[in-house]
């Protein structure tokens, strides 16, 4: 309390005569807003779990999913991540270029995932496995394409603060707004984790 | 399809969808008299508006505002008037109701009563209550915490707006199609593309949704700002009541919301994509739904009575003259019903056939919270005992909460036997039994709020005679309302009937319309009550800002506050800090005045709300270039907005000190 | 019990001597076991609670008027905020009363289970061994109540009788949207839901006419959706089962289909005949010929779904779009290119099974039925 007056036992001070600047709230806005979807998802998850074997006698994980195709989906995802730790180091250092180009190259895994994951979604459609077939490819596409929708947005925030960055620096603002997305990009990785396993791995192998 | 469907057939249908002139309600002459009414009033308040050249002013000073203040008292506005359409709606009811017998069939057929329940439904909770109790919370809170703004003052300002367009679409449906006819709660199938394939359910959903980006974001703003922002020495245990209950009530809706938001996305694709998660077929689950949906619901009937607790809490302390009673227990009877409201949510259902233990647990569950709440109520009881009780209108309000409520908690408890439930479930009994915690809590809460802080927000007291008029009618009105519904729901009388063969029940729904009356004439004194404390606002003036000699942070400043709120950062010794600062004899500071940091205005909350308005727009009627236009420039709004780096201002010190300086003066002429 | 009845009613009739009549109380005073063991819980449960309520009450108009700031003789205290032995009490006391509460809640919840058989038929009389329950299956149409009596090969719409004193075993489910099954008189509600089947034991121990309906909201035919609920002597019901094989046609899949279409407000219909299996398709939703039904969906996807070449199975899996495939597009409705799920042609689907009923007027007139003889079946198919 250096910046308050002299404080006596009976009649302490009242206020601050410093201008008082509360600590930025952005990083727990940004966690709530997180634990608040990350609870979005959770409905879809339980709803996997309720609906997921309702084939409505057509065709089952086990005759849909390539685990090959997803196993590289996963690794896109994961690099993505390493990628984007990469470039919150290189922030830390204050290297806007090396920042710029580790932002690149996660952006580059986000877009083969996405490619990846409308690759998949579309043979599905073909095969006549679509949303409309039955409850459980319902959630199956609900699930993941909601996982992927996040991800579009994620790379749309990708490429405008790249933008941002190479045109305003490392200010401190673009820092916070690096740290938010590092959170939700990491965030994303981990909730594909919970995907992979429930729905890919536990589908075709459980 | 028909051969004769040429080009420009199709044309309009890609221009317009599934919009035509059919859906305009020229047929319904209710409608059609509304409207016209609508209008009229509409082009009067736009001619008055232009007349007096206040758009300006409008837009720069409370549209774009960023200002807490500002925009509690626009959501409050917005609360008001879909107070308004929703009384009307339970106006048609009442009439209906009591007029349809035999060979009676009233005026309302089902098509149009079936939307009237439902809207009546949706708009008081989503669009009253809710934007009520937020615009509350976003006024009071940073000022009884100390601090200049919430935590994110853009975002405040978009989730007003986004709440307001979740309105304005609802509003939407009464002239341009229809709303949905499924119950405020839309359970499918129903509410499926099948049984419900019109508009409808899509102006429901896409209303809510709308919304409900508004509300989470609001949520989230007011916990980091709770959080983070409270004045030095202000310990979590050092809260106001009304702080405590807010943060609360708002991890309430950060954790229930998106369970909202989840749940009706997949009723959108069920409507819109085909899936099957709620319909009978291809392996979808329609009780799925309904237990998703009151996984949220049941958290929000707490979201909305927490902070009319924290309400009662703050005017029964300040008008006995006394610290309430048992401070902590309060807060820990808060917390313990915040998570206790998660595990209730089944006794909405019990008659879906669970098995016994299921129901029975629900049913215990539901009744613990009623511990923490008696707690509450003997905590406001014994606040009063030795206390020095001033009757104004907030005081009023507070102690016909406590009578009325007390019953509305007995008939909830009730409710919550499972075997007793199964006869009461549905029935006009449970009817009168969410009005009266809803009414009677918080209804009467937030009136309460409003006589207690607006001589804070407008710097004058509100008129206490029509005060009390409007107290009288809403309390005896509420009780001529409801009390005969409680009776009819043990004749066994359902829910959402619009004809009745019974004669012998039409006494009572008669005596029911006649407590609508009531409350309608509480409602206009209300309205009264407003004129006249603004034509008499100089005798009714408050120039110490601290009009009831109360004992939170908020009276510590002026009425109205300044931008800054508060000149210097208070700081805090004990809970009730302003009584402690005049207790020991705080001296305000005259001088030493420093510039200060704030946040600027901005119009693209408003530009957001209106590009969701057209592209809800687009969604409901199938205008798909509509909605994907209207998308696309969310997306780039949305971007530019994020290249602005310069979103904050110092107010110049001269401007503080002349501020400071006329208060100075203000509080010596009173003295 | 029966005297905090009679206060309740004596206060109906002391306020309001013009509903006197009108004050009938069914919830409060019903007329099968089930629902008077409900009732008591409502008695029991609001006794136990106006333990704490009253007091509170009291006290709160008490406090308010002695600490009015008027009256200057109330000692006034501005500190005292905190006594922890009256917070002890204001904890445990509504405690006190939630513990008994929810003992009373888990046994009674238990006992009170609709799915389990009853064992007594009224407070003083035990069911006995040999009295096997009267099977009654109901099903939740678009708007109107179809009941199918196994037992007597029987099925009526919108009336239901049952002897008095005789368990009744309720299989429950719904065509098309939720209701919710409720005769006050006889007990509690249980919901109605497509798809799936509900159960609901009960008892009606004294002879009557009583109302059931829906008390669920399931659109626009809702309010109409009632039925009368007859509780007859052995006799009398053995008569009413005669007089409805009398007069009644043949419940087979295609008269079912055609009943199964919305309508609002249907008088009473009654049923010869009803065929075998037949609510057992309605709950697997295959009631139409070539369905495939839900539990052999269900089957297959246990032994793990059917496969990519599975087409066939959804076409004939697809239940909830019977109605609009058949609809003219554009018709009925403005705010939407399909036609709502309404009432298209409320008469229609009187036809054929009691098409000669079209000139009566309505609700619960089935008396008049008997004037004519049942129509010769259009459709004879049905399975033995």
């Amino acid at each position: 309390m250096s910046n308050t007056h002299a404080v006596s036992a009976d009649k302490p001070e009242f206020y601050l005569t410093e201008e008082h600047h509360p600590e930025s709230s952005t990083m727990l806005g940004f966690w709530i807003y997180l634990m608040s979807d990350c609870l979005m998802f959770a409905v879809l998850f339980v709803t996997y779990a309720v609906l997921g074997r309702n084939y409505a006698a057509g065709p089952a994980p086990a005759d849909l999913f390539d685990l090959k195709l997803v196993a590289i989906n996963t690794a896109m995802l994961l690099f993505s991540s390493i990628t984007y730790g990469f470039a919150m180091l290189r922030m830390e250092k204050n290297d806007r270029s090396g920042t710029l180009l580790w932002l690149f190259v996660t952006g580059i895994f986000g877009a083969i995932f996405l490619a990846l994951e409308l690759y998949e979604f579309n043979h599905l459609i073909h095969e006549g496995a679509g949303p409309d077939r039955s409850a459980f490819l319902s959630i199956f596409f609900t699930l993941v394409g909601t996982h992927g929708l996040h991800v579009t947005f994620g790379t749309i925030w990708l490429i405008t603060l790249m933008v941002q960055v190479a045109k305003f620096g490392l200010v401190e603002a673009n820092r916070r707004r690096l740290m938010c997305l590092s959170m939700f990009w990491h965030f994303l990785d981990v909730i594909w984790i919970g995907v992979f396993s429930i729905v890919y791995l536990l589908g075709v192998l459980g | 399809m028909e051969t004769a469907m040429s080009s420009s057939n199709n044309l309009t249908d890609f221009i317009f969808g599934r919009l035509s002139w059919n859906a305009l309600p020229f047929h319904e002459p209710i409608l059609v008299v509304t409207f016209i009414a609508v209008a009229l009033g509409g082009i009067a308040v736009v001619g008055a508006l232009t007349y007096f050249r206040l758009w300006g002013y409008l837009w720069k000073e409370w549209f774009t505002s960023v200002d807490h203040k500002k925009i509690g008292i626009m959501y409050v506005v917005l609360a008001l008037v879909m107070l308004m359409r929703g009384f009307a709606d339970a106006v048609m009811m009442r009439t209906q109701q009591a007029i349809a017998f035999g060979a009676n069939e009233g005026y309302l057929p089902p098509h149009h009563y079936d939307q009237v329940f439902t809207a009546h439904g949706v708009i008081m909770i989503f669009f009253m209550a809710m934007p009520f109790v937020t615009g509350i919370m976003n006024y009071v809170v940073p000022l009884q915490i100390g601090a200049r703004d919430v935590s994110f003052p853009f975002l405040n300002n978009f989730s007003f707006w986004m709440t307001t367009a979740g309105a304005v679409i609802i509003m939407m449906s009464l002239f341009i199609g229809e709303f949905a006819r499924t119950g405020w709660l839309a359970y499918p199938p129903l509410s499926g593309a099948d049984y419900s394939p019109g508009v409808g359910v899509d102006y429901y959903i896409w209303g809510l949704q709308v919304a409900g980006v508004g509300t989470t974001l609001s949520g989230i703003n007011l916990i980091a700002t709770i959080v983070k922002m409270r004045a030095p020495g202000m310990t979590m245990m050092k809260m106001p009541v009304f702080t405590w209950t807010s943060l609360c009530t708002n991890v309430l809706i950060v954790a229930t919301f998106p369970i909202l938001t989840a749940t009706l996305v997949l009723l959108t694709l069920d409507r819109y994509v085909g899936t099957h998660f709620f319909t009978n077929d291809l392996g979808g689950n329609p009780m799925m739904y309904v237990n998703l949906i009151w996984i949220w619901g049941h958290p929000e009937v707490y979201i909305l009575i927490l902070p009319a607790f924290g309400i009662f809490s703050e005017v029964v302390a300040s008008f006995t003259g006394k610290r309430l009673f048992g401070y902590a227990s309060m807060v820990y009877a808060t917390v313990v019903i915040t998570i206790l409201s998660y595990l209730v949510w089944l006794h909405h259902f019990f008659t879906m056939g669970s098995g016994a233990s299921v129901n029975a647990f629900f049913g215990i569950t539901t009744m613990i919270i009623s511990i923490p709440t008696g707690a509450k109520m003997f905590n406001w009881l014994f606040t009063m005992y030795r206390g020095r009780i001033r009757y104004e209108p907030p005081m009023l309000w507070t102690i016909g909460f406590m009578l009325t409520f007390v019953i509305g908690g007995m008939t909830g408890v009730m409710l919550a036997v499972p075997p007793a439930d199964f006869v009461l479930h549905n029935s006009l009994f449970l009817i009168a039994h969410f009005h009266n915690v809803i009414i009677g809590g918080v209804v009467f809460g937030l009136l309460a709020g409003v006589n207690y802080w607006f001589p804070k927000a407008f710097g004058y007291k509100l008129d206490p005679f029509w005060g009390k008029m409007s107290f009288w009618f809403w309390q005896i009105g509420f009780w001529f309302a409801f009390a005969p519904l409680y009776v009819l729901g043990l004749m066994g009388v359902t829910r959402r009937v619009n004809h009745f063969e019974d004669a012998s029940l039409q006494i009572w729904f008669v005596i029911a319309a006649f407590g609508a009356f009531l409350i309608a004439l509480g409602i206009a004194s209300f309205v009264i009550q407003l004129i006249v404390s603004f034509l008499k606002r100089d005798q009714l003036r408050d120039t110490t800002g601290d009009p009831w000699d109360a004992r939170t942070l908020e009276w510590s400043t002026s009425s109205p506050p300044p931008d800054y709120n508060f000149a210097f950062t208070p700081v805090v010794h004990d809970h009730d800090s302003w009584y402690d600062m005049k207790r020991r004899g705080y001296v305000r500071p005259l001088e030493g005045f420093k510039p200060i940091h704030m946040p600027k205005n901005t119009g693209t909350g408003v530009i957001l709300s209106g590009l969701s308005v057209a592209l809800a727009f687009g969604l409901i009627w199938y205008m798909w270039w509509l909605a994907a236009l209207s998308f696309l420039g969310i997306i780039v709004v949305a971007i530019a907005h994020t290249f602005n780096y310069k979103r904050d201002f110092y107010i110049p010190v001269e401007t503080v000190t002349t501020t400071e300086n006329a208060r100075t003066k203000q509080l010596a002429e009173q003295a | 019990m029966p005297r905090l009845l009679k206060l309740v009613r004596g206060l109906c009739a002391l306020t309001l001597p013009l509903a006197l009549a009108g004050c009938n109380l069914v919830v409060m005073s019903p007329s099968g076991d089930i629902a008077a063991q409900q009732r008591d819980l409502i008695v029991v449960s609001t006794v136990l609670m106006l333990l704490i309520i009253i007091p509170v009450m009291c006290l709160t108009v008490y406090f308010a008027w002695h600490y009015r700031r008027s009256n200057v003789n109330a000692k006034y205290d501005p500190e005292w905020h905190h006594s922890t032995r009256l917070e002890v009490v204001i904890w445990s006391a509504p405690l006190a009363i939630i513990i008994a509460l929810g003992a009373v809640t888990w046994i009674s919840t238990h006992k009170l289970d609709p799915y389990r058989p009853l064992d007594r038929i009224d407070a003083t009389r035990p069911v006995s061994g040999e009295v096997k329950p009267l099977t009654v299956e109901v099903v939740a149409l678009d708007w109107k109540w179809l009941f199918i009596y196994p037992e007597q090969g029987i099925a009526t719409v919108n009336e239901m009788a049952a002897p008095i004193d005789r368990p009744i075993e309720f299989k429950i489910t719904a065509s098309s949207v939720m209701n919710s099954f409720y005769i006050p008189a006889l007990a509690g509600q249980i919901y109605a839901m497509p798809g799936m089947q509900t159960k609901l034991h009960a008892v009606i121990n004294k002879e009557g006419e009583y109302e059931g309906f829906s008390a669920n909201y399931s659109g626009e035919g809702f309010s109409g959706m009632r039925f009368k609920f007859h509780g007859l002597s052995e006799d009398g019901f053995g008569q009413w089962v005669a007089r409805v094989k009398n007069q009644g046609s043949a419940l087979n899949r295609d008269a079912y289909l055609k009943l199964e279409r919305p309508s609002t407000r249907n008088p009473v219909m009654y049923y010869a005949t009803a065929e075998t299996g037949l609510f057992d398709a309605i709950v697997n939703l295959c009631a139409k010929p070539g369905q495939m039904c839900m539990k052999d969906m269900m089957h297959v996807d246990m032994m793990g779904g059917g496969g990519k070449e599975s087409e066939e199975n959804r076409k004939r899996l697809e239940y909830d779009a019977r109605f609009s495939t058949e609809m003219a597009p554009g018709a009925t409705h403005p705010a939407s290119g399909q036609p709502s799920h309404s009432s298209q042609d409320p008469q229609g689907v009187n036809e054929p099974a009691s098409g000669n009923n079209n000139g009566h007027s309505g609700h619960g007139d089935h008396a008049s039925h008997g004037a004519t003889p049942a129509p010769e079946q259009l459709n004879t198919n049905t399975k033995p």
